[in-house]
């Protein structure tokens, strides 16, 4: 037996690629990408999104019944902060470097669209496990493009991936350095995230016409 | 007032929201096919932002900071509430925002008109908490600049949502690659402009004094810190050399 049904493992599997938040959706562009010039910045932050929408979609699922529809924005914005309270103080506790380059951002999850988005969307018309897994899928979704742009930028812009030199030393001139290689330190400045990010649309409406918006 | 006026054009230009921090671009990239609504939720955000962060920073001072319940008496003085301020934060955002809809409804029916459908938007918006947060972390040290901050960071942003519609606006004459139009052009465009303003970086030259310092001592540290780990190996290898030659 499969351990999710066909309609549960499309929750997941579909904002991966052909409603992805970021590029199809619009949403959520926020707070991605001024932290993408590292790719540890970018893991951490997509594994905090991760954590916050799954959690929150269950919460407000299971809230959902309860909650008078005028004051629901509110109630939304408080699971949220809450959430990411919890997040900000792990940060702060475990990763006190890595919090300090993810300075506001962290606290910017709270009004991240992506995720009052699948409230309003998603969990307040469903049960609490579709709304767990459409969590994941959609925070999925949202790390894959901050992995990709944090990706290209930290190996592009500072020659290393996680901190380590995969291109060689630039200082010392071994690997790539030693044939003239060069950093390029437009890709360290955020509008080469933007860039970047553009990039990976087209290549991916390229390849999905359907995508393609009409002007 | 120069520190008003220093204030001022950085937070329009050199930290500007959308180019240099990203903030609000949800709406900036949802609300910028027309010039005239963009215009309306530029107008909309300097305004919330010129209530939002004063306000937050009243609670950021007089309830959140470490020791900032001193007023209350000794007793109260060691407490730190800074981990709550995002709850506070984006609860006074969202109330200020429901009251400033009211009250506009009720005294101005026609900037309630213009500015009405936009208000609700704004309230998750992450450019006004983006403003209280980095009034908190950038230490403001007073109301007044905190109303500064607030209204001149709200015309940045004003700016930038201008200057993308307009260019919107003009870019569907032209022929743009079939994948890249509508959200693919906007993303490139919006980058370039942001090259742009990064020029705009050196205009204060006093206000990068500090970090220079700070790096610079910085780097002097590290440079002792190397010194003193040559010396230790310097001094590992006599010893070892040191005791070999007793050995012998």
């Amino acid at each position: 037996m499969a351990l999710l049904s066909k309609k549960d493992s499309k929750l997941v599997l579909d904002p991966l690629a052909d409603n992805n938040p970021i590029t199809i959706q619009v949403l959520g562009i926020c707070s991605a990408l001024a932290i993408t010039a590292e790719l540890k910045a970018a893991v951490v932050m997509a594994l905090s999104v991760l954590f916050v929408l799954s959690m929150g979609n269950v919460a407000i699922s299971l809230l959902r019944n309860i909650i008078p529809s005028k004051i629901r924005i509110i109630v939304q914005l408080v699971v949220v902060a809450a959430l990411v309270i919890i997040v900000d103080q792990v940060l702060k506790a475990f990763a006190y470097e890595l919090s300090k380059t993810l300075s506001v951002f962290v606290g910017l999850i709270i009004t991240n669209c992506i995720i009052m988005g699948r409230f309003e969307a998603f969990a307040l018309g469903n049960g609490p496990k579709k709304a767990f897994l459409d969590g994941i899928g959609n925070a999925l979704g949202y790390g894959i493009i901050l992995v990709i742009v944090g990706f290209f930028r930290e190996l592009l812009g500072s020659g290393t991936l996680f901190g380590f030199k995969v291109l060689g030393d630039p200082v010392t001139k071994t690997g790539l350095y030693s044939i003239g290689y060069e950093n390029n330190g437009f890709m360290i400045i955020p509008p080469a995230a933007l860039i970047v990010l553009g990039i990976i649309i087209w290549v991916q409406r390229s390849k999905n016409r359907a995508l393609i918006e009409e002007a | 007032m120069l520190e008003h006026l220093e204030l001022f054009f950085k937070s329009i230009f050199i930290d500007n929201m959308v180019f240099a921090t990203f903030l609000g671009m949800c709406s900036y990239l949802a609300v910028s096919k027309k010039v005239s609504t963009a215009v309306g939720l530029g107008a909309a955000v300097i305004f919330v932002l010129a209530v939002t962060v004063p306000m937050n920073w009243l609670l950021d001072k007089y309830l959140l900071k470490d020791g900032a319940l001193a007023w209350m008496g000794p007793e109260y003085a060691d407490y730190d509430l800074s981990f709550l301020s995002f709850i506070l934060f984006i609860a006074t955002i969202a109330t200020m925002v429901q009251l400033v809809e009211i009250v506009v409804e009720k005294f101005s029916p026609s900037l309630y008109n213009s500015l009405g459908i936009f208000l609700p938007l704004i309230a998750v918006n992450c450019a006004i908490l983006g403003g209280s947060l980095f009034m908190q972390t950038r230490d403001i040290p007073n109301i007044g600049l905190a109303f500064n901050y607030g209204i001149s960071s709200g015309i940045g942003w004003f700016l930038a949502i201008l200057a993308i519609a307009a260019i919107r606006e003009k870019i569907r004459y032209s022929n743009v690659p079939a994948p890249l139009r509508g959200l693919g052009i906007t993303f490139i465009i919006t980058g370039l402009m942001g090259i742009g303003f990064q020029s705009f970086g050196g205009m204060l030259t006093g206000d990068n004094e500090p970090p220079e310092e700070a790096q610079t001592t910085t780097v002097k540290a590290e440079k002792e810190k190397e010194k003193e780990i040559k010396k230790e190996i310097e001094d590992k290898e006599k010893a070892v050399s040191y005791n070999e030659a007793i050995n012998k």
